[in-house]
């Protein structure tokens, strides 16, 4: 099988790689660059676990096909922290117990980073749009969504 | 939004709430990995040379192989290695084989026939997952097809196709019977007593795990001859034994690396990905990857069971549950997986966390013709409880009584005895029923508010063993002869008796083996309200307007003299046919205030906000905690 | 042509643990050289938080600040053997082997600690916070550093211990059902508040009241989680989730999300929890497990919820539309059965 030559930005790396023609994203970034942060959660499109920005939008990388990154700004969950120090966004999942098995957890950050990005202080209802691509099994979204509130600076309305 | 309260005030005097590091809200120590996309699940490691592992599955319920061509696929791009049934080691295994629990009955890969849409019975393993699927298809088999079942109470009938052949009957063997029974005193006698009849048939359905990651397994060639093994599994050991022996290898060589999955909540138990995987890596020399996509997690990875159970219930006019009769038929599928002791698991929870004097039950494990079932969430209760929850409003509904006074009235409390012959202990099942109630402005009488899980149980015939009814309905290959009834005593009139009292020992933790594993208890922060020197008994807020009753005593007994518990004796001497005062047999009530702290001592965790609720105001139970706000 | 309120009840127990007993869990601790301490297992996080709570079960039985334990697993090679994470039983049964393992280690630490202070072990105690003092004169202290570097660099000693936890199986009468199921059982009860809408048969969970009791919160958010994802998941399984929507017939089975229903964030249900405390005398400074009750309840008092707001009983699971609007016709109508 052909393997073409792909070159794009990977987490603000200059990066090149060979892969499958027809090879989707989520394999490539996992397998061929080893960036592991993206999840495979069902394949079909529907569970957002693979959920990776490029150029700031969230796509499902196990439906995109790896060679349209072509020259594009690909972000993964391994880019978020800068340096040493945390995204908001993953200071407040750690503190707000967003996470239990964190499977989902990467895609989630993603899609909550897209949104942060463009509307740095959305309504809950603006948060619960932006995530409800992103299924979770363990936690009942709550938490999830309150944390993305919390990183907005934003205190989602819990009551003892 | 949501909100958490811990009512510390409850239960106070049995614990102490002193400790460094329980109880505190500690950060989780892998949520870093998560947050940071470093968490390591099984399929997060790199392996040079990845082999992917697919399966040629059944798309029948029931048929035999007359042959696999395979000769297309053996040769398209990127096949590495047909996989046989042949070439599986040891090809037959049932899970619980390793507890000693059933008879083999699955093969890893199908042999000569299949038993459920799904089932695979070839697996090609290629240089990528597109180059395995595409083998897969163009695989040919020739297929008989085969009567199928599909419904539990069909799959019992003589004539139903018979689903796995090491168990012919469709129903798993439980000692002689095709079913585990339950007997507890005598459901007929009370049925004919109770002034209600309450009957209900509940159905629940197959359900998914669902985990966001789906099974899989990665297996490699290690060092030192053995074989690595990164797996989702839920149970390390369970599917390393499991493997070594379809492998037929020594466990020694197998290495398994694990402990950090996404979400399994009882799919993960299979052990299916695991010795595939190896039996990969044997095969080829490489590592080899093999796991469920998502329509196989849904189709082909075990569901939750679906459970259909009878219930009958005998009521008397003051609410007393007095008699409550089970059929249950677990839907296990092709396979027993883990359905055998789900029936057992099941079984011990009848009735239900409430004091029944007669239980009676039969539970059936049934093969059908449809993916196994196996572990999920609540394993062997969540549809019962469903059954039974459901039931008992039916039940308050028929005698007029409010639910949860209902609940309340017929709960369990300790020094019970249960259904399976021990006795109740640590229940706190009424206090749940309080506070639900009254964080949800959910009034109560008086009366109930009152209850006390400590309170009223262990005394006179809610301690004793009834004499039992038994009988031998049902021994394993009847059913198929001719159609038989599935109720517990339906089909014939002989009885059997077990004396009054019966039972054994409960089994309790195997001791520490050496003095130097026993904890200091005073460290555990666990306080038996019986060895603490007691305060003079204070008087309850609230005097009940009446104690709790006496269950109803079916009119021919005779007080048990045989009764190897003896119930709690009561201040003055009292005949079983009269009330016992509540005083008389009534433990040291908790206190109503929280044990003082020693000074210095740090505090018990504090919910976010100022703890509203708990307050007590004269007159009212101190288990109400006051009208919620809205 | 209506929306119906409805309430509905149910309450619970849970055996915690694998039924019928004979499921060991061991664990290893043991000390790296300036007295930080590893716990060895192979139990299995699934996200229930095993890794977090046997870390605090192990710093509290040791002695030491949470922060200086770690908890390694899964491995076959170093990990002693576990029977898995299922059935409730990780923080009873592996949380019982840590205790009884750190128990032994601690041992350990105050005999080495007691030989540099020149004391008697029995007089020590520590202080939580990483240090070993004489009680009554906290002034006498050494720091369980200072005692890892003496014990094993100077002493000659080993800071480590072992621990199994099991109940022995229990047998099942084939004629009675005696056996012994478990130890101990946890609690629940919950109040569900509904709505259905007559027209389209859909069920609106609106608010879910509950208390659960537990033994104790080890650690109060890992319960939080389980609670909440818990009953998430209960009202999932009460009136969406079916691998065989036509069972037992098994057309249209999903294959995909799609088709698989799960509530998302959009349906998040308000959830107020009460957590009770009353400690099993054998589970883990008195704790169960509260990993699979906590959707238990929820399906049942749905169901009790949906009678209460339009009196169709739904025997039957998933709750569906379908079902909820046959039931509605079948009756002549919508039937609320009255307020709470």
């Amino acid at each position: 099988m052909a393997k073409k030559p792909i070159s794009f930005t990977h987490n603000g790396r200059e990066t090149a790689v060979f892969a499958e023609s027809g090879s989707n994203l989520l394999d490539m970034l996992r397998r061929v660059v080893g960036d592991l942060s993206p999840k495979y959660g069902c394949g079909q499109g529907t569970c957002g676990s693979c959920t990776v920005l490029i150029d700031g939008e969230p796509h499902l990388s196990c439906l995109t096909l790896a060679e349209t990154v072509e020259g594009r700004n690909v972000e993964t969950t391994g880019g978020l922290q800068r340096g040493p120090d945390l995204h908001p966004l993953q200071k407040a999942f750690m503190e707000g117990f967003s996470a239990q098995c964190g499977y989902c957890t990467p895609g989630m950050l993603m899609a909550a980073k897209a949104l942060l990005d463009r509307n740095p202080r959305p309504t809950r209802e603006e948060v619960i749009e932006a995530i409800s691509g992103n299924l979770c099994r363990c936690t009942g979204y709550e938490p999830i969504v309150d944390a993305i509130m919390a990183a907005s600076g934003q205190v989602s309305g819990r009551v003892a | 939004m949501s909100s958490i309260e811990f009512r510390k005030d409850l239960f106070a005097d049995e614990r102490d709430d002193n400790l460094n590091e329980i109880g505190k809200p500690t950060i989780r120590q892998d949520i870093l990995g998560h947050v940071t996309g470093r968490s390591p699940f099984y399929d997060d490691h790199l392996f040079d040379g990845l082999l992917h592992m697919r399966c040629v599955r059944s798309p029948h319920h029931h048929a035999r192989i007359r042959s696999i061509d395979f000769s297309a696929a053996q040769r398209m791009p990127g096949v590495v290695r047909i996989v046989e049934a042949k070439d599986v080691p040891h090809n037959l295994n049932t899970l619980l084989s390793l507890l000693n629990f059933g008879r083999d009955d699955e093969p890893l890969i199908a042999p000569k026939k299949v038993a459920y849409i799904g089932e695979p019975v070839l697996a090609i393993i290629a240089e990528t997952e597109r180059q395995a699927r595409d083998a897969i298809a163009a695989v040919r088999v020739d297929w008989e097809v085969l009567p199928h079942v599909l419904d539990v109470v069909e799959a019992l009938k003589p004539g139903a196709p018979s689903v796995n052949e090491v168990y012919p009957n469709n129903t798993f063997d439980y000692g002689p019977y095709d079913h585990q029974k339950l007997r507890f005193g005598d459901v007929e006698r009370a049925f004919q007593e109770a002034d209600h009849i309450v009957e209900g048939e509940y159905q629940m359905s197959p359900i998914e795990q669902a985990p966001m990651e789906t099974a899989g397994a990665i297996a490699a060639p290690e060092t030192n001859d053995r074989y690595v093994c990164y797996t989702s599994t839920q149970a390390l050991f369970f599917s390393l034994g499991t493997t070594a022996k379809l492998m037929n290898m020594a466990s020694s060589r197998l290495h398994f690396v694990g402990g950090t999955v996404g979400g399994g909540f009882g799919g993960k138990v299979d052990s299916i990905v695991e010795p595939m995987s190896v039996l990969g890596a044997m095969l080829t020399g490489r590592p080899v990857k093999f796991m469920w996509d998502r329509e196989e997690e849904m189709q082909v990875g075990a569901p939750r069971g679906a459970e259909r159970w009878r219930i009958k219930d005998g009521i008397a006019r003051d609410g007393r549950i007095i008699a409550r009769s089970f059929t249950g038929f677990f839907d296990a599928g092709a396979y027993i997986r883990l359905s055998s002791y789900a029936v057992q698991k099941g079984v011990g929870h009848l009735p239900g966390p409430y004091s029944i004097p007669n239980v009676a039950a039969n539970v059936f494990m049934v093969f059908t013709n449809r993916t196994p079932a196996t572990a999920m969430r609540g394993f062997g209760i969540t549809g019962v409880d469903f059954a039974i929850e459901c039931h008992m409003d039916k039940g308050a509904e028929t005698v007029g009584m409010d639910p949860i006074e209902f609940r309340i009235l017929n709960a369990y409390r300790d020094g019970d005895m249960k259904a399976h012959r021990r006795t109740a202990k640590n229940t706190a099942l009424i206090e749940s029923c309080q506070v639900a109630a009254s964080k949800a402005g959910w009034r109560i009488a008086p009366d109930y508010a009152q209850m006390s899980s400590l309170v009223g149980g262990g005394v006179g015939d809610r301690a004793a063993i009834p004499e039992t009814v038994t009988d031998r309905i049902g021994l394993i290959g009847e059913r198929r002869r001719a159609e038989m009834p599935t109720e517990p005593y339906a089909g014939s009139s002989e009885r059997g008796r077990v004396p009054a009292g019966t039972a054994n020992e409960a089994i309790g933790a195997a001791a520490p083996q050496r003095e130097d594993m026993q904890i200091d208890l005073a460290r555990m922060g666990i306080r038996k309200p019986s060895a603490q020197p007691q305060p003079p008994q204070q008087q309850p807020h609230y005097q009940p307007a009446s104690p709790v009753p006496p269950r109803p005593i079916p009119s021919a007994t005779p007080p048990s003299a045989a009764a190897s518990f003896t119930p709690a004796p009561p201040r003055s001497p009292a005949p079983p046919q009269q009330p016992a005062e509540p005083a008389a047999s009534q433990p040291t009530p908790p206190q109503s205030q929280p044990a003082s702290q020693p000074a210095g001592q740090p505090q018990p965790y504090q919910p976010e906000r100022p703890f509203q609720r708990g307050v007590t105001r004269p007159g009212v139970s101190r288990f109400i905690s006051g009208t919620r706000r809205r | 042509m209506a929306i119906h309120k409805g309430r509905g009840f149910a309450c619970i127990n849970y055996p915690i643990g694998m039924n019928l007993g004979g499921d060991p869990s061991q664990a290893l601790v043991h000390s790296t050289p300036d007295g930080k301490f590893m716990v060895s297992l192979s139990s299995i996080d699934l996200g229930q938080g095993m890794k977090s709570v046997t870390r605090q079960i192990a710093a509290e039985t040791l002695g030491v600040p949470v922060a200086d334990v770690y908890v390694d697993t899964a491995d076959s090679d170093t990990g002693p053997h576990c029977m898995g994470s299922f059935a409730s039983r990780g923080t009873h049964r592996v949380g019982n082997a840590v205790i009884r393992a750190a128990t032994e280690a601690r041992k350990q630490l105050l005999e080495a600690a007691a030989e540099e202070l020149e004391v008697n072990p029995a007089d020590l105690e520590t202080d939580g916070k990483g240090n070993i003092q004489v009680r009554g004169a906290p002034s006498r202290s050494i720091s369980v550093a200072d005692t890892a570097i003496a014990a094993q660099f100077k002493q000659g000693r080993t800071l480590s211990g072992r621990g199994i936890f099991l109940i022995p199986p229990s047998g099942v009468d084939p004629d009675t059902g005696e056996m012994t199921p478990v130890s101990c059982f946890a609690h629940a009860a919950l109040i569900v508040d509904l709505e259905v809408d007559d027209e389209t048969g859909e069920v609106e969970v609106k608010e879910i009241n509950s208390a659960y009791e537990l033994g104790r919160a080890l650690n109060p958010k890992l319960v939080e989680q389980q609670l909440i994802g818990g009953a998430w998941m209960g009202v999932s399984h009460a009136l969406y989730e079916t691998t065989e929507p036509y069972y037992p017939a098994r057309e249209h089975g999903p294959v995909d999300f799609n088709s698989y229903l799960m509530p998302g964030p959009g349906e998040i249900v308000p959830h107020n929890i009460a957590v009770l405390e009353r400690p099993a005398e054998d589970a883990p400074f008195g704790g169960k497990g509260p990993g699979e009750m906590c959707a238990n309840p929820v399906i049942p008092a749905i169901a009790n919820a949906v009678y209460n707001a339009v009196g169709v009983r739904c025997d039957m699971l998933p709750i569906t539309p379908e079902r909820v609007l046959r039931g509605i016709r079948e009756n002549g109508g919508a039937r609320p059965q009255g307020r709470r």
